[in-house]
């Protein structure tokens, strides 16, 4: 298991976002974090990457525990935040060096890597150009080479297609499913069924509470996920919903 | 190179494109303290005189006078400058990359604060340099002594600067740090009058000004101006560091969650 949560609470004050959640992420799937708006995605997000302290529990990356040694898990973590963190004036080239440094790497090393993240992602051309004068759907692309230079274990998205066309959409999803394929673990929070495929991994978190989770094919059986996940959350299932005429 | 220094060159390199990107913040900087050197001073030359007190050796204008304070306005200016684009930065999500580095997080805010007092210098230094055409000069070892001055004073600034960052809600209540930290800080402290001319017309004001880190931070540059040493803005101006360094630290602590801050 690259990434283990067991046990995690968190609370803004009196507001419980988290509450016992458990779940992880395996290397080589792709596992979907599905919840509606405000469900604790975001929370997660900050209590995995670091930026909060959870109250409670535990979690694990690549063997090493948060808490204890929150630097090597860091160290085997690339993160996209659900804003966009690029800095705009800067090309994405330098956009990267930034990051490889930050991770203690330069030179050519860091060049190198650079290189091979962006090759993966389609964007070798656009290492030049600043990341101003980029369409929404390159500069996510950017971000996920960026948080793919250091080699990490698990890639963390956190709804990474908001406020993305249709078509960028698709193709950054089908992206990361293929680095899915390729051995990386992925946990890639969103509230849109769509972008999930029917062999992922699937954890449903609702109201700061882990609902289910396991494969979408074993959860889900025949019914589609769409009116699964409404039905877990309490919304109507989709063939419930009335149909208006016309 | 160790990891810890290659992250603090890039954060420092990055502090220096930004700042060749935003040329006109440059300018903006370096335009405020000319107008009070080159306007102001010269008005108030004739109303204010000033006997011989150290670092001075004999009678001197008021124009030299504030050299040294305007120098302290430059790195407590782009002290909260900085500490506005950190909240900026915070806004816009920069800062969670530089957070969610793999090193200690006392050396990453160390860093950031270092890239941006190196920018101050420099701009200090441009100053230096127009006065001097003005005619407004220190003696020539001078500049080369100010030099750690101006490095202490930027970081006890900067670290001032992101102790505030890291308690600011939102963008718009830095308008009030502008009210309520800046201005008092800079009026009164021995920028712009000696304290002895301050205990003139008011005790508690010259209290308070004596108690003012950055009154220290500037007493502190204008000795060193002079190539001498006061030992006494030194110890306050280290001091007032280290209790900013920490609460910045404190403030920045995952624990308390700087999230819960937006």
């Amino acid at each position: 298991m690259s990434l283990a949560i067991s046990g995690l609470s968190y609370a803004y004050g009196a507001k419980q976002a988290l509450i016992d959640a458990e779940f992880g992420a395996k290397s080589g799937r792709f596992t979907a974090l599905l919840g509606p708006n405000g469900a604790g995605k975001s929370t997660l997000f900050g209590v995995l990457s670091g930026l909060l302290r959870a109250q409670d529990g535990q979690i694990t990356v690549a063997g090493h525990d948060m808490t204890r040694a929150p630097r090597k898990a860091l160290a085997r973590m690339g993160i996209v935040f659900q804003q966009s963190t690029l800095d705009l004036d800067l090309t994405v080239h330098q956009n990267l060096m930034y990051f490889a440094a930050l991770r203690g790497l330069a030179g050519r090393a860091a060049r190198d890597r650079i290189d091979q993240a962006l090759d993966r992602l389609e964007m070798r051309e656009r290492a030049a150009e600043k990341v101003r004068a980029l369409n929404g759907g390159h500069r996510r692309r950017t971000e996920i080479a960026r948080a793919l230079l250091h080699s990490p274990d698990i890639l963390l998205l956190d709804e990474p297609t908001v406020g993305l066309d249709a078509a960028s959409r698709q193709a950054i999803t089908g992206h990361v499913h293929d680095l899915a394929d390729a051995g990386l673990a992925v946990l890639w929070a969103t509230h849109l069924t769509d972008e999930v495929r029917k062999e992922d991994d699937l954890v449903v978190l609702h109201q700061g509470r882990v609902l289910a989770s396991g494969t979408v094919h074993a959860l889900v059986g025949e019914q589609s996920l769409r009116s699964y996940f409404l039905y877990k959350t309490g919304g109507m299932p989709a063939d419930a919903v009335p149909q208006v005429p016309g | 190179m160790s990891a810890a220094l290659i992250a603090l060159r890039a954060v420092v390199a990055r502090e220096a494109l930004r700042f060749v990107h935003q040329r006109e913040r440059f300018l903006a900087a370096l335009v405020r303290p000319l107008v009070w050197l080159l306007v102001f001073a010269a008005g108030f030359r004739a109303a204010l005189g000033l006997s011989i007190t150290p670092p001075y050796l004999t009678y001197i204008t008021y124009e030299i006078y504030i050299v040294p304070g305007l120098l302290g306005m430059i790195l407590l200016f782009n002290g909260m400058q900085s500490s506005l684009s950190l909240v900026y930065d915070r806004e816009m999500g920069s800062m969670k990359v530089l957070l969610t580095a793999p090193l200690p997080r006392w050396w990453l805010l160390f860093s950031k604060l270092l890239g941006s007092t190196a920018i101050s210098i420099l701009q200090a230094y441009v100053f230096l340099a127009i006065a001097a055409a003005f005619g407004i000069k220190l003696p020539a070892l001078g500049y080369v002594t100010v030099l750690p001055a101006l490095l202490l004073a930027g970081v006890m600034l900067g670290a001032l600067g992101l102790a505030l960052s890291s308690f600011i809600k939102q963008l718009e209540n830095f308008a009030g740090v502008m009210n309520f930290v800046i201005f008092p800080m800079f009026f009164l402290s021995s920028a712009l009058y000696p304290l002895w001319k301050m205990a003139e017309s008011s005790r508690l004001l010259h209290d308070i000004c004596a108690a003012n880190p950055f009154t220290h931070a500037v007493e502190l540059i204008r000795f060193a101006a002079y190539a001498e040493f006061n030992g006494g803005a030194l110890g306050w101006t280290l001091v007032a560091a280290v209790v900013f360094g920490t609460l910045a630290l404190w403030g920045y602590d995952p624990a308390r969650g700087m999230k819960r801050a937006r």
